[in-house]
């Protein structure tokens, strides 16, 4: 009967943790300003200064550009739910939460559920930038849906793959260090530039990332082209590796609490 | 009387270390209880198992006459605990703290609940300041302020006063005090003979994994021999020197 109770008030201690984490990043100019502020001072550096020596083949290098941003503006965000996990478990607050009668997933699905919405809002400013620097897009609302969901789907990926860190790692520097290279994983696709302009070992490695293919099936939705088979492959990445981590991440989980 | 906590033959070991050889005691309703013990000697282990945080490897352990293994949910209904170090989360208000466990224990009431709270505790005037710029005593009264939101029968305070100066620890001290007046059980861990003897109703002295004597202070006191009488000149503490000071008379 008093795990029904528990089960009953899942909804309510998760909104409670969200709340609270979402206070957390509000108060936080470091995140702000990593989140949101870089990727936007990225954009503007690549439109405005390397931009114009681009060749990419289409006439709106905003255009080509925005997908990687975005990719890279949720690479950063989710490194703070790594963070954010990692200080929570090492702290007294966690322990006060599991001696209470909330329910015992409550604090990760907190941070997962605040991973999606803050990553959403950095996402719309981004976009929002985006469109007073002359980005335009021919989509309509599904095409628009599709991106979100993708966007929704990468967040979610990485966002269980950061909870591994959080809930493994030794130190703070070790919870945030392994999203590095997942920063720097869009400068080696199709983001940028295009990748016949790489040298043979590079290109194959970033045609076959899974950055390329998630920034090739935005890059169509927006423009109104076909997607081809680069959707399902990039739906094939996100989901594998969410379904890999989640496990990971549960398991790391459950040796907590 | 009834017994709120039971304890019996309670094991535990961390890879080859043997924390607790077979622990026996019981708290019983509405009593202050302190488990004694230098540190190291498996006090927060048992704290820890009592309030579901951690699995005993053998023994068993009752609170409020549930079985802390096999009905920890049932348990949690009835307990709070105040851990070694401040379980509060320093980015928010100390109001928003305290309205965020009100809405986890589910009170509908939880504004008002924060604003009694703060009043009781002191802390109206820092409410909207961020918990990192407190001291280390306000801090420590919001922690127990936080045990209290919803008003937990049991409630387990693991070093409550270590860290803290010594008008913080007395502040500590009549709140403890408050709190078994209005019937509320209390098990708190200490390191302090002083804080032991002053507060507790029962002492059990925790050394080397075991309980090696319980019992009130007369009783502990019989249990050695005959009071030797000496005559000693009767000199101050520092601590009550610091006190009389700073104008706590009421500790001396």
């Amino acid at each position: 009967m008093e795990t029904e109770i528990v089960k009953k008030h899942f909804f309510i201690d998760i909104s409670v943790m969200l709340g609270r984490s979402m206070r957390h990043i509000m108060r936080s100019m470091d995140t702000i300003i990593t989140v949101t502020i870089t990727p936007i001072a990225m954009m503007l550096l690549f439109v405005y200064v390397l931009g114009g020596a681009i060749e990419t083949g289409t006439d709106s290098y905003v255009n080509y550009l925005l997908p990687g941003i975005l990719l890279m503006a949720i690479a950063s965000g989710i490194s703070y739910t790594a963070f954010r996990l990692f200080t929570d478990v090492q702290k007294g607050i966690f322990e006060r939460f599991q001696t209470m009668p909330i329910s015992r997933s409550a604090l990760l699905w907190g941070h997962v559920l605040t991973s999606l919405v803050s990553n959403a809002i950095s996402v719309l400013v981004i976009i929002l930038v985006a469109l007073l620097m002359g980005f335009r897009s021919s989509a309509g609302i599904l095409p628009w849906l599709a991106v979100a969901g993708i966007l929704a789907l990468f967040t979610l990926s990485l966002t269980w793959v950061a909870a591994i860190a959080g809930l493994t790692a030794k130190t703070v520097d070790g919870a945030s260090a392994f999203s590095y290279p997942l920063i720097f994983l869009p400068f080696i696709s199709s983001a940028f530039v295009p990748t016949d302009s790489m040298p043979t070992a590079v290109r194959v490695f970033a045609e076959n990332q899974p950055v390329t293919s998630i920034v090739e099936t935005i890059r169509a939705l927006l423009s109104g082209q076909p997607v081809g088979n680069d959707i399902w492959i990039a739906l094939a990445w996100c989901v594998g590796i969410m379904l890999v981590a989640y496990v990971f991440a549960m398991r790391a989980y459950k040796k907590r609490v | 009387m009834k017994n709120t906590i039971e304890v019996r033959g309670l094991r535990k070991s961390f890879k080859d270390t043997e924390v607790l050889k077979g622990v026996d005691f019981e708290v019983k309703r509405g009593e202050i209880f302190a488990l004694l013990g230098s540190n190291g000697a498996g006090k927060t282990t048992v704290v820890r198992i009592l309030t579901t945080l951690l699995q005993s490897d053998g023994g068993t352990a009752a609170v409020n006459g549930f079985d802390v293994a096999s009905k920890p949910d049932q348990v949690r209904q009835t307990i709070s605990l105040t851990g070694q170090f401040a379980a509060v989360d320093e980015i928010l208000t100390g109001r928003e703290n305290l309205i965020m466990i009100a809405k986890l224990r589910y009170l509908k009431n939880s504004r008002q609940v924060a604003d009694d709270m703060l009043q009781r505790f002191g802390l109206t005037e820092a409410a909207d300041r961020r918990v990192s710029t407190y001291s280390g005593g306000m801090r420590r009264r919001l922690d127990i302020a936080l045990s209290l939101v919803g008003k937990p029968q049991i409630i387990f305070l693991d070093e409550p006063t270590t860290g803290l100066d010594p008008e913080a620890r007395i502040e500590v001290w009549k709140i403890v005090k408050e709190l078994a007046d209005g019937g509320t059980t209390v098990l708190l861990t200490t390191q302090y003979l002083e804080e032991a003897e002053q507060l507790a109703d029962r002492i059990a002295i925790l050394h080397e994994g075991r309980i090696i004597a319980s019992g009130t202070l007369q009783e502990l006191k019989k249990m050695f021999p005959t009071t030797k009488v000496e005559y000693v000149e009767k000199q101050l503490s520092l601590e009550e020197i610091f006190l009389a000071i700073v104008g706590k008379k009421e500790a001396i």
